[in-house]
């Protein structure tokens, strides 16, 4: 899905899931790695300011990966 | 009742002449040319070769619309049951316009249509797909083998069948995978596939492993503080209620919603529909997986232009890939027409 | 290690005044068969029934399936469930084979599925061909999900040794028996030298609630890949705690009788020298997948093994475990076949798998889960007919109101699982 709205629409899309080999097998070009499978953009165990923190952290590396020229699929590790 | 058989076949097959006269414009002929007396035999008195068309491969080739609905309008006319075309075996330009006017009159009359070719055939790529493709050698040296084939696959699509995998049947497959019942048990199979593989002895997967698409990466944001980005989501998060009855699984739809007053998600107007994961943690706070409120806050701050007023999701659990990419298409298009500058998708 | 299986065969089942068999029959006293179960206050209601092979019936929703065993001379079964904690996997255990506890009862999540026992969708699980003792619940008002799941994977236990239980009380006989022997690696590889070292990884769902699976009562999630000798497998180390889509669900039952253990067990010492199993889990984060998938190779490479079967529970993010699992083997060189099954779409025109590798070259399939089956309506529903609008596999226009169903195969139970009991693969048309 991530690889077509990139194709039709012609604008950077970044994929935020735990998956990584997956999202690089159907060629998603922007990734950033995620939580867990059942909450992705956040830790729940990590009490309601934690999972904030690392929330944001993860929106501001996504944003680091649309703003970043890539040739290839690129993971954008913490 | 007999079954009335077309038979498509090019200048070459029909006796007409070689590659100087490829360029013979479409012809009919009443009853069988050449291999066609091979197909009306094997029916064995249940069907009849009322017609064949004959066409230069040349011609076809270079005027290929005109071609298509000349030959078209002659099958038409003969109110043909089924249409066989070929064999082509690896003569390319052949291959192309058998696949070409099989599927044309698979399509345009709904009749079964049958062609043959070897697997390298260019037709087969364009055409696999559209129309059935006995395999054949690469040369007319397989013609015997070819014909039987051929119709074997014809009668079986005419009496409507039940058909085995394409394997076995002797046809190119149409990227199609179906359900039956081995003789073994899938653990009676492993055991003797592992066998052979030790042994080295050759042995068949069950399935080839795909080979994916890739697209070149999309330039990056110029200037984020100004720039509007739409989130979108495969984790089945969904107005409460599931107003649009988006499936728990295998997804036939993706929903828009409106966010543009919601600050954050919560239990009270969103929830996880999706069917693949634990959603105990995305009913608490559906932010662990539509991370909006922190977006809210990067949006206030100016970090980002703003935030797109409508979010896009849907299930990804079991979505067959053509329908992920089709909702990609969608979504794609929309945010085009939008000018939405980047976008954020969240999976589970 | 030497296990018998004391098996008797049934092939009818009736309520009576007393739980027992004879002449084939399983007998049971429903009052007193409920009264066990109801023993549990989680539970507002419980009701037994009973469906045979042939019947116009169909159980809907179910969770598990168990077979009726129990420890002769001890009246237990299931370490760590109503089994004290100890070892499985020896002396003899009485097996009420043919037949089988079905728990059935409110949805607990998406995942669950159906039973026909006849029909077109009879072919596409076992349990159309075992004599099913339904245990249908409804939980206690405001009973939390995960505690209803967990007490109705308990009850289903507990019935299933309670009908062996009575059995073996009264006078029995065994029709068959079966005897599993195999020593330890070591003394293996030296009574068979020359023969190719063999280990079966057999994946789990570790993935939270109505995706979990148990060994010897604990939770796989949080543990890591060990080693079993095959007789604790077949003899009830193994319990079921998941429906993932219910067609992959590895039921208890199919734990129970793990077919590719028996496939390669037949073979050991003539082919192949079985090492063991590797039950191993399916993370939820990919730190647990490629843990995993190295701790599993390291176990068979410690073991000097040769080749692996791996076989996958469910699908989607599991198949980057299945294919992290290839990878590792082969490129260790240590030769894999894999089971799965493949989610095709309703048109089996997708791809197969959620994700690929290359050394992946040898797939055995389990079926396509998308595939669209016609079912008609039963004279006898036993369960809830409308959840078919909740479980994967169907939507709220799956069931018609004539009773009869178009649904994928997902929602029949097992029919695609892929531990590899049933026949049905996927060929390209």
């Amino acid at each position: 899905m991530t690889r077509e709205i990139e194709r039709v629409a012609g604008i950077p899309v970044v994929q935020i899931a735990t998956i990584v080999p997956i999202m690089l097998t159907v060629g998603t070009n922007r990734i950033v790695p995620g939580v867990a499978i059942p909450h992705p953009t956040g830790n729940p165990a990590l009490g309601p300011e934690g999972d904030k923190a690392v929330r944001r952290e993860l929106l501001l590396r996504s944003f680091k990966a649309l703003t970043t020229p890539v040739t290839e699929q690129t993971i954008f590790e913490k | 009742m007999t079954y009335r058989i077309v038979h498509y076949i090019n200048q070459f097959y029909a006796g007409i002449g070689g590659e100087e006269m490829a360029d013979h414009k479409p012809e009919l002929r009443e009853g069988y040319v050449g291999p066609g007396m091979q197909i009306e035999k094997l029916f064995n008195g249940e069907g009849k070769v009322v017609g064949t068309v004959i066409c230069g491969d040349g011609y076809y080739g270079e005027h290929t619309d005109q071609a298509r609905i000349e030959c078209l309008e002659l099958i038409k006319g003969l109110q043909p049951d089924i249409l066989f075309a070929g064999p082509a075996f690896n003569a390319g330009r052949y291959g192309f316009a058998c696949g070409d006017i099989a599927a044309t009159v698979g399509e345009e009359l709904n009749i079964p249509t049958v062609s043959a070719m070897y697997p390298e055939n260019p037709g087969v790529e364009l055409y696999s797909k559209k129309t059935y493709i006995a395999i054949t050698t690469d040369s007319a040296r397989g013609m015997a083998k070819a014909i039987p084939s051929m119709v074997s696959i014809g009668e079986k699509l005419l009496k409507r069948e039940k058909m085995g995998p394409a394997r076995l049947e002797g046809y190119i497959h149409r990227g199609i995978r179906k359900s039956f019942f081995h003789e073994k048990s899938g653990a009676e199979r492993a055991v003797e596939m592992l066998l052979a593989k030790l042994k080295g002895e050759g042995f068949r997967t069950e399935y080839e492993m795909p080979v994916f698409n890739k697209i070149p990466p999309a330039a990056p944001v110029s200037d984020l503080s100004k720039a509007t980005i739409a989130l979108v989501s495969s984790g089945g998060i969904v107005p409460k209620g599931n107003p649009d009855h988006i499936r728990v699984s295998s997804a036939e739809s993706f929903g828009a919603y409106d966010i543009s007053e919601l600050k954050n998600m919560t239990p009270e107007n969103y929830e996880s529909i999706h069917g693949g994961y634990d959603r105990e943690w995305a009913n608490v706070d559906p932010d662990v997986v539509l991370p909006l409120d922190v977006m809210r806050e990067l949006e206030a701050e100016g970090v980002i232009g703003k935030i797109h007023p409508i979010f896009y999701t849907t299930t990804g659990t079991g979505t067959a890939v053509a329908n992920a990419e089709r909702f990609g298409k969608e979504i794609g298009e929309e945010l085009k027409k939008a000018g939405v500058d980047a976008a954020i998708l969240t999976s589970t | 290690m030497r296990l018998e299986l004391h098996k008797i065969h049934i092939t009818g089942l009736a309520f009576a005044d007393k739980t027992y068999t004879s002449g084939g029959t399983l007998f049971i006293n429903k009052d007193k068969a409920e009264a066990v179960i109801a023993e549990d206050k989680r539970f507002a209601k419980v009701e037994l029934d009973l469906a045979c092979p042939g019947e116009s019936t169909r159980i809907i929703p179910v969770k598990d399936v168990i077979e009726p065993r129990v420890k002769i001379g001890r009246n237990s079964y299931f370490p760590g469930f109503f089994a004290p904690m100890e070892k499985a996997g020896s002396g003899e255990t009485l097996v009420l084979d043919g037949a089988a506890v079905v728990t059935c009862g409110p949805i607990v999540a998406f995942q669950e599925g159906f039973i026909d026992m006849s029909g077109p969708g009879a072919p596409y699980t076992p349990f159309s061909q075992t004599f099913n003792v339904v245990l249908y619940v409804e939980p206690a008002e405001n009973l939390e999900k995960h505690l209803y799941e967990a007490a109705l994977r308990e009850a289903g236990l507990k019935l299933a040794v309670y009908l062996a239980k009575c059995s073996a009380e009264n006078e029995w006989k065994a029709d068959e028996v079966q005897v599993f022997e195999k020593g330890n690696s070591f003394e293996e590889t030296q009574k068979y030298p020359d023969l190719p070292k063999i280990v079966y990884v057999c994946m789990n769902i570790t993935q939270g609630l109505l995706h979990d699976t148990y060994l010897y009562a604990n939770d796989l999630k949080p543990a890591l890949p060990t080693l079993l000798h095959p007789n604790e497998v077949l003899d009830g180390a193994m319990v079921s705690g998941n429906c993932v889509s219910a067609c992959d669900k590895n039921t208890t039952w199919h734990h129970l009788h793990n077919p590719i253990v028996q496939a390669l067990y037949a073979r050991h010492g003539k082919e192949i020298n079985f090492m063991g199993m590797i039950p191993t889990q399916e993370s939820t984060v990919m730190d647990g997948k490629l843990r995993a998938a190295a701790m599993n190779l390291s176990i068979a490479q410690q073991l000097g093994a040769d080749g692996a079967i791996i076989s996958e529970e469910g699908y989607g993010n599991p198949d980057t475990d299945l294919c992290l699992n290839a990878r590792f083997f082969e490129n260790a060189g240590i030769k894999a076949v894999l089971v799965s099954d493949e989610s095709a779409g309703t048109d089996g025109a997708s791809q197969s798998l959620a994700d690929a590798t290359p050394e992946l070259d040898a797939f055995i399939s389990t079926g396509n889960v998308n595939e669209m089956i016609e079912v008609p309506a039963m004279d006898k529903v036993i369960g809830c007919k409308e959840a078919i609008s909740l479980l994967s596999g169907g939507a709220e226009e799956s069931l018609r109101s004539d009773g009869s169903m178009f649904v994928e195969l997902q929602s029949v139970i097992a029919s695609t699982a892929e531990i590899g009991f049933n026949k049905l693969g996927c060929e390209w048309i």
